[in-house]
């Protein structure tokens, strides 16, 4: 590190542990590197041709918080010794996970205004290490989506291309990342809305184990496929932020009673020497970009040079993953999005003619306040778990889940980590697939088994495709439980490829104009 | 209001025979809610025993609270129930205001408890089996008060008021099988059947089981069909009936309206019933129709049960007995005849005498003082004789006052009148009110020569061994001494004045 | 299976309590044909045998104790509501007679 990163634009671009470092160290202050991220969500979010990644700015609160940190710091003793590690390094929320004092949107006008009375429990794990929360993030409605388009409250742009799509649903969280305006934001990640994103910002998402991180809450969309996970730049912010929100939950049936492994020594001692890599015969090839697929074939050499041993596995019922996932997450929403009917909370829409009954406010307050791709996803659910249908799809597509499972277990059983691209191509420009609702699904053909089997993935820069010049991400796949083996596996290939690249794959990307100011950002 | 045509009852009964068939939901009196750790209090200020999970709010989750499956599990095994070895929710969904997530977490196709049947006793002492189909969990709705109209009932309201406190709170909905055979005895079993249902959840302790509270509610099917035809009728589903009477009432009504309607040549339409205790009739509710449809999936944010049998044989070891085994018992230990013990088990003190017993008191006397004495008081104050406050030690201490021939029984039912004015112990009272057998031989003797004077002729009968006239002499001294005196010793006195020999 | 028409959306739309105009039903009806038609190869793809998975990470018997934890006040509650009266939340009509 040089003097440059005690700066402002030094301050913004540094990891999160490098600034936890210099916290610790004493050479910045937590106010200060706050306010630098401030500073930068001001330059760069707002305006015509901002990001757009926030929906909400905390900046009272966030000061406050790293205020107190700097306090304690300087008094030293005990409560100083028992600051946490990453005490004082902002973080972003996606606008999914419910916080006291801002508001939480889902990206929905159907919850525009509303402040939940309660934490969601990683809420309460931040609050908890003292890390000041910069303000929640964009995405697509109720997290259905894979462009972050789907917001009610306009797109998030891509860093590397204003006019391109940062994916989705997380867009909000993985362009704050990329574009310096937080190192660290939670994700959600229900058919690869952490790993997409990531994938084509060229940023670290990770989607745990189901179970790893508390749902409590996180507004559901699928119920048994959500999952929260980390949106960093490194392997090692990951597998910090992943610490800090994971473990046992009692207010989340589906918590996982186990402790947490120690998933940053895992990050820290990075080896794949003598490790069976698993190459998933139906997650590459056709359908994916020749650049994917170049920057693809590129990592796998590395890690065999690395002392990796690739080997090839086959996933025959992943064909039917994409379509067990378009019925089971729709069916799952479709309940779960029940309770928006504008009688505890959020948005009342009365009919416009015709009697004022509650069936008919709760059906002109549904049309009102969800968007087209909710709404499809609703009515596509409701569809499958109608009387006759339940069997043919919801119940088929659970059976599907068996299978997927079992294509895991069988590919598991020949190699430790399974790896692939995240998604089949780089950003696409924004509008290119709005109105076609099959071509967007098809972005998350390759995160969408984890999600089903439960499986954590792990998503890394894996380069710029030779075409277009945009970052293509490599997703790892491990077993239930063994998220350590992403965190070992990430360190060392992102190692590898830095060495490669001569530094981190953001350096690249090209500089954001200023576009907006304080006061715009302000006034969201 | 109703203009449904009724047959009488009688003439029902020659034509058709009955099949009913109930759902009787049963409030849980756990700490805390089903599925949050909000309390589960009747009738506190709306909307305070609620949290953010009872209140369906973004982003909550469900956890099952562990008490009210082991309460499930104990009213599955009173109901001689198959306890499932492993079992599930899931989400029935409907739209309705005082359902917080628009879905009811509830057991669908798994019960927790299943294949069970209960012995209900009738007055006359017939048993009548009913098989039980299920008892599964499920969680209550908050409560609407519908306003602006002039009843107060959901027709005519301008506008509707939520309050979610009793949203979430845990029930149990036991289903009945098809009940065939009761015959003319319907209405009759209808209402055993409940009163046993509650009984046996009041006994378990896991539910206040209080009707008028709404701890257990009753819905009632009824179909009627011909004699001798096996396919059943079509029901029609008779809501909250919420008290044993209306629950008699209930299956009467509907039996006499079907019988109506099929005489008409009408089909019966399966529907909902309203039941009014007003007017003591049923009125139509929504017809059951397509748009029912709940699509029930497994709740994905709860994980199955699984009871091991050593959990099962656990929870079988806490139950307490039966309360038709425990009566029977009672009944053999008491020696109380058929009549007696009836009368007693009407009078809801069967609990009462038997701390009484256990007190010390024989069983002659626990039931002379609760049935002549405290009932009588309680139905005068207009409370259950229980709620009276009457001790067990006090029913002791009166009973050996009066052995001992300290006081007699009408001074007694005095003292007692004392204790419940908290005028202090039967002794203290005894004491404060100078109340005393007269004991001392010479007023005594005066008042017996007064009296056999006054009745020369009866004092012969007893000269001449018809000792049974004696009860003229004693109550003619006992008039005189103001009833202070013993009437026993004045028998003996009597006797002895007469020289004749106590038999 | 059967594919899916306009008046299963409208009934699928009255279900799901969303209002929806005749084009809104009609372009939906398109869209879900489409989408309903991706996903039919789903109901061949297990057979008999295959069990439903319907946790990805399975648990059993997860438990509270009953134990009595925070609740709202009255305000709290209806902080967010879009209408209340007396300490309730405060909802039009339930049948239309008015």
């Amino acid at each position: 590190m040089t003097e440059q990163n005690t700066t402002a634009a030094g301050l913004i671009r540094l990891s999160a542990a490098a600034l936890a470092e210099k916290l610790r160290a004493g050479e910045v202050t937590a106010v200060e590197a706050t306010q630098a991220h401030l500073d930068r969500i001001a330059t760069v979010d707002g305006g015509e041709r901002g990001v757009n990644a926030f929906l909400h700015v905390n900046a009272e609160e966030a000061l406050a918080v790293a205020a107190e940190v700097d306090a304690i710091r300087a008094a030293g003793g005990a409560e100083a010794e028992a600051l946490h590690y990453l005490a004082g390094v902002p973080i972003a929320v996606k606008d999914l996970i419910v916080t006291v004092g801002q508001p939480t949107t889902a990206g929905s006008k159907i919850l525009e205004g509303w402040h939940s009375p309660y934490d969601a429990t990683v809420v309460e794990r931040l609050r908890a290490a003292k890390m000041p929360i910069l303000g929640k993030t964009n995405l697509d409605e109720f997290a259905m989506g894979s462009s972050t388009e789907h917001s009610a409250y306009g797109p998030t742009r891509n860093p590397w291309d204003l006019d391109r799509i940062p994916g989705g649903s997380g867009g909000g969280s993985a362009a704050a990342v990329a574009a310096f305006e937080a190192p660290l934001a939670l994700g959600t990640d229900t058919g690869g809305s952490i790993r997409q994103p990531g994938a084509v910002t060229g940023t670290v998402g990770v989607k745990p184990t189901y179970g790893s991180v508390s749902r409590y809450g996180a507004i559901a969309m699928a119920s048994s496929l959500d999952q929260i996970g980390p949106v960093t730049r490194t392997v090692l912010d990951s597998a910090l932020l992943h610490q800090v929100i994971g473990g046992h939950d009692p207010r989340d049936s589906t918590s996982l009673p186990e402790p947490l492994a120690d998933l940053v020594a895992a990050a820290k001692t990075g080896n794949v020497e003598g490790l069976r890599i698993g190459i998933i015969k139906e997650l590459h090839g056709e359908g994916y970009q020749a650049g994917v697929e170049n920057r693809f074939n590129e990592s796998l050499e590395l890690l065999k040079e690395a002392g990796a041993e690739i080997v090839e596995v086959s996933c025959p019922n992943f064909q039917y993953a994409l379509g067990a996932y378009y019925l089971i997450m729709p069916s799952e929403a479709s309940s779960n999005l029940a309770k928006f009917d504008g009688v505890r909370y959020g948005l009342r829409v009365l009919p416009e003619e015709g009697p004022m009954t509650i069936e008919r406010v709760m059906g002109a307050t549904r049309a009102a306040g969800f968007g087209d791709e909710v709404k499809r996803r609703i009515i596509l659910g409701t569809y499958a778990l109608s009387a006759g249908y339940y069997d043919a799809y919801y119940g088929s597509a659970q059976k599907v889940r068996t299978l997927v499972q079992r294509d895991f277990d069988a590919a598991f059983a020949k190699a430790d980590v399974l790896i692939s691209p995240t998604a089949p191509t780089t950003a696409f420009r924004l509008g290119e697939k709005l109105d076609d609702p099959l071509a967007m699904y098809l972005n998350d053909v390759a995160t969408i088994p984890a999600n089903l089997a439960g499986v954590p993935g792990l998503s890394l820069p894996g380069g710029l495709a030779d075409e277009d010049g945009l970052p293509v991400g490599i997703q790892l796949l491990a077993p239930a439980r063994e998220d350590a083996r992403l965190y070992r596996v990430g360190a060392v290939l992102e190692a590898l490829l830095e060495e490669k690249w001569g530094g981190p794959l953001l350096a690249q990307a090209p500089e954001l104009a200023t576009s907006g100011t304080l006061e715009t950002q302000e006034a969201k | 209001m109703s203009t449904d045509t009724i047959l009488s009852f009688e003439e029902a009964m020659e034509k058709y025979d009955p099949v009913l068939g109930f759902e009787v939901h049963v409030e849980l009196n756990t700490k805390t809610k089903m599925f949050s750790s909000a309390p589960n209090v009747f009738g506190d200020e709306p909307n305070t025993n609620v949290n953010e999970v009872d209140l369906g709010m973004p982003g909550v989750l469900p956890v099952v609270n562990k008490t009210a499956i082991e309460s499930s599990i104990k009213i599955g095994l009173a109901l001689n129930c198959k306890i499932a070895e492993t079992c599930r929710f899931a989400r029935k969904q409907y739209f309705y205001p005082d359902t917080p997530k628009n879905f009811q977490t509830s057991q669908y196709d798994e019960p927790i408890a299943y294949d069970g049947y209960l012995d209900v006793e009738l007055e006359d002492g017939t048993v009548f089996r009913v098989e039980i189909e299920r008892a599964h969990m499920e969680e209550d709705a908050g409560k609407l008060t519908h306003m602006g109209g002039a009843t107060g009932r959901i027709q005519g309201a301008d506008f509707s008021l939520v309050d979610y406190n009793r949203a979430g709170v845990p029930l149990v909905e036991i289903v009945t099988k098809p009940i065939e055979g009761a015959g003319s005895r319907a209405p009759e079993l209808a209402k055993a059947y409940v009163a046993a249902v509650r009984e046996i959840v009041k006994n378990l302790g896991v539910s206040d089981a209080k009707m008028e509270r709404g701890n257990v509610r009753c819905d009632a099917n009824v179909s009627l069909r011909p004699h001798g035809r096996e396919r059943f009728g079509i029901r029609s589903e008779t809501k909250n009936v919420n008290s044993l009477r209306a629950v008699e009432h209930a299956v009467r009504y509907e039996i006499q309206r079907h019988a109506a309607v099929l005489d008409s040549g009408e089909p019966v339409i399966q529907e909902t019933r309203h039941w009014h205790e007003d007017t003591r009739t049923t009125t139509s509710g929504r017809a059951k129709s397509d748009a029912d449809d709940y699509r029930y999936f497994p709740e994905p944010d709860l994980v199955p049960m699984v009871a091991s049998r050593e959990w099962v044989e656990e929870l079988r070891a806490t139950l307490p007995e039966p309360p038709a085994e425990r009566r029977k018992r009672l009944k053999a230990d008491w020696g109380y005849s058929d009549l007696e013990f009836r009368d007693v088990v009407n009078a809801g003190v069967l609990d009462e005498i038997e701390e009484t017993i256990a007190a010390g008191a024989s069983a002659s006397v626990a039931r002379k003082w609760w049935m002549g004495e405290i009932v009588g008081r309680a139905k005068a104050a207009d409370v259950d004789p229980g709620q009276l406050g009457v001790q067990p030690a006090t029913i002791v201490e009166l009973a050996q006052m009066v052995e001992a021939g300290k006081i007699n029984n009408k001074m007694a039912a005095q003292v007692l009148d004392g204790v419940l004015a908290g005028e202090g112990t039967p002794a203290e009272i005894v004491e404060k009110r100078g109340l005393a057998v007269v004991s001392d031989d010479g007023p005594l003797l005066e008042a017996i020569d007064a009296a056999l004077a006054a009745q020369p002729d009866v004092a012969d009968k007893i000269r001449g061994g018809k000792v049974q006239a004696i009860g003229a002499i004693v109550g003619g001294v006992m008039k005189a001494t103001r009833g202070q005196a013993d009437a026993g010793r004045v028998r003996e006195l009597i006797l002895e004045k007469l020289g004749v020999t106590a038999q | 299976m059967a594919a899916i028409n306009r008046d299963d959306v409208a009934h699928l739309a009255r279900l799901a309590h969303i209002e929806m105009s005749a084009q809104e039903l009609d372009r939906m009806a398109g869209e879900l044909a489409v989408i309903v038609d991706s996903v039919k190869s789903v109901s061949e793809a297990a057979g008999d045998d295959v069990p439903a998975t319907s946790h990805p990470i399975p648990l059993t018997n997860v438990f509270r104790e009953d134990v009595v934890g925070h609740t709202f006040s009255a305000k709290q509650a209806l902080s967010g509501a879009p209408d209340s009266d007396d300490n309730r939340f405060k909802v039009p009509a339930i049948l239309d007679e008015a």
